[in-house]
């Protein structure tokens, strides 16, 4: 049998419903709906006309009276049938559905009946109700119900004494804060966040290079404490760490600082209430928190990358908490990073970059340009050593009143790019070892070299934060590009 | 406290345990790889190593990886599999 027409509907675990719906004319109402009730005489009608197989009732089995109603309080059967209005009349034929009318119409319940003269007390038309199975809960728990039904994650059995949070712990998937327990019903409300199919393979995580499916990057997800709504940026984030140019294995490994940075562009930034203002690269914000959350518990988790494994960074940086935010775009002077990128505008994308933490810049005083741009060349130039070139990018994070000095003279993102460039083009008596005094350096054959900071496209520029602060921020890279890790910008998907 | 089933975040990789291979009792004439990962001055470790070995009457071949932050491409492991009996990797820093 069709098995859309089975009413077989799975709830939890192990509670099936199954209701076979008989040939013939069906009829769907419920008790609460003034059509339905209008409706009744018909439905009596068609009954003694030996034309009617069968009633579901969606709230009370004894509406309509005196009529052999079946009780579909579970909605199994208006689920199955797909019903989205009441009364709904259906006519079956060998289980399948041949003909449906929705609400009242003395045409059209005629012709699909094929019974002259129905309701002649009724007026011609009467729009239905909304069946009980649109009521945004009770379709968000059948929609959770039949996502739950089909995850495949090895399910573990916390025993009677163990403490959920402590269990988590216990078992190593915690990045040292307390996690979401991922329980079937979380992990199905936030796949809902996504129209990916669970099952669809989304990355090979390194370093242990596991096959990942959408399903793993939502359990994630709810470890990290994610709202379904957040899953896609997610799973476009771990798709970008998991490319070979972005090299997260080595970015795992590495004895520097960095760590995944998720830079977010787009809509979808002011949909799911990302900061990209005061305090943006700091706490207190669920997505910008929770989104870079889940990229390391993936890698973690998944990839098995964990802190005195793999990861043998000297130091660390607290970004490898989590470390995403949005470019604050509307009233920025310039085109949003992924836009720099290819991504078309009004596109949502993310970058991600291999950030290192945050250095400050302040500066107070400036009032053109040409001298703000002096001090950010000043401070750029101390990216892992003031004597080191090429070998590290650089995000410059311009704040608003920063960057309206650059607004106000008409500097556009290629321009600033540009005066930086020059302004850091370093003689290269600076930087070979020995000179200033200091050991570290370049070898002597660079002494008559000008050597620029920055290789070409490895100084990113994008415009964040409060309203209030002459301060812009650096974060400093790692190895860049081929040896290390390349910039990625990846579009975020539905 | 009122969770009870979890489903597991990780790649469900259960703990493959495998015996180690076994161990030769002279290195002299197997055919020893030195693996350089390109960090620097591997190769001045390397080298040292090479005479030594040499001089204990082993066959050596050089190998060396584009770059240390990334894992050996599959083509060199391959190559070190087949022509080599032992590899040594060299750390650097």
């Amino acid at each position: 049998m069709d098995s859309a027409l089975t009413g077989m509907v799975v709830v939890g675990e192990a509670r099936r419903v199954s209701t076979a719906a008989p040939d013939g004319l069906v009829a769907i109402v419920k008790r609460d709906c003034p059509t339905c009730v209008l409706v009744a005489p018909v439905l009596h009608q068609l009954a003694e006309a030996g034309r009617l197989a069968a009633v579901f009732s969606q709230d009370d089995p004894e509406f309509p009276p005196d009529l052999p109603v079946v009780d579909d309080r579970t909605l199994a059967m208006s689920f199955a049938l797909d019903i989205d209005t009441v009364p709904t009349l259906l006519r079956l034929e060998a289980g399948r559905e041949v003909a449906r009318t929705i609400g009242w119409s003395r045409d059209r319940w005629e012709a699909l009946t094929g019974v002259e003269g129905l309701g002649p007390d009724l007026p011609e038309l009467r729009p239905g109700c909304g069946s009980r199975t649109t009521e945004p809960e009770i379709a968000e728990a059948h929609a959770i119900a039949a996502t739950v039904a089909a995850l495949r994650s090895r399910r573990v059995e916390l025993g009677a004494a163990e403490d959920d949070i402590e269990a988590m712990y216990a078992r190593g998937w915690s990045d040292g804060l307390p996690l979401v327990p991922p329980t079937p019903e979380r992990v199905g409300r936030m796949l809902l966040g996504t129209t990916r199919a669970a099952d669809e393979i989304v990355a090979v995580v390194p370093p242990d290079l596991v096959e990942c499916s959408v399903e793993k990057v939502a359990v994630n997800a709810v470890l990290a404490g994610c709202e379904p709504q957040y899953l896609p940026v997610v799973l476009a984030a771990v798709e970008a760490a998991c490319t070979d140019e972005f090299n997260a294995h080595g970015l795992l490994a590495t004895t520097w600082f960095s760590g995944p940075l998720i830079v977010v562009n787009g809509p979808i930034t002011r949909a799911i209430g990302m900061n990209s203002g005061v305090n943006a690269l700091g706490q207190g914000n669920r997505a910008n928190a929770t989104i870079g959350r889940a990229l390391q518990l993936v890698i973690r988790n998944v990839g098995g990358g964990r802190p005195g494994e793999v990861d043998r960074a000297t130091l660390g940086n607290p970004g490898k908490y989590t470390f995403c935010f949005a470019e604050r775009e509307l009233d920025s002077p310039w085109e949003p990073l992924a836009v720099e990128r290819g991504v078309a505008p009004g596109g949502n994308a993310l970058t991600l970059f291999a950030g290192a933490g945050v250095q400050g810049v302040v500066d107070q005083l400036s009032r053109t340009p040409e001298s703000l741009a002096r001090s950010f060349a000043a401070c750029l130039r101390s990216v892992g050593h003031t004597k080191n070139v090429i070998a590290w990018d650089a995000m410059l994070v311009v704040s608003p009143e920063h960057a309206r000095t650059f607004r106000a003279a008409g500097w556009s993102k290629a321009r600033l790019r540009a005066e930086l460039g020059e302004l850091l083009q370093i003689p290269g008596e600076e930087l070979v070892r020995g000179a200033g005094g200091i050991a570290e350096g370049l070898p002597e054959g660079f002494r008559t070299s000008t050597m620029p900071k920055f290789r070409d496209g490895g100084l990113l520029i994008v415009h964040a934060g409060g309203d209030a602060g002459m301060f812009s921020a650096i974060i400093a890279g790692w190895a860049s590009g081929e040896i290390g890790s390349e910039i990625v910008t990846k579009e975020i998907g539905t | 406290m009122t969770t009870r089933i979890l489903l597991d975040p990780t790649g469900e990789r259960t703990a493959a345990t495998r015996p180690r291979a076994s161990r030769p009792d002279s290195l002299k004439g197997r055919t020893v790889g030195l693996l350089d990962i390109s960090k620097a001055r591997g190769n001045v470790f390397l080298d040292r190593i090479e005479e030594l070995l040499r001089a204990d009457g082993a066959e050596v071949v050089r190998y060396r990886k584009p770059t240390f932050t990334k894992p050996a491409p599959v083509d060199l492991r391959h190559e070190i599999a087949n022509t080599c009996d032992v590899v040594i990797e060299a750390l650097a820093d």
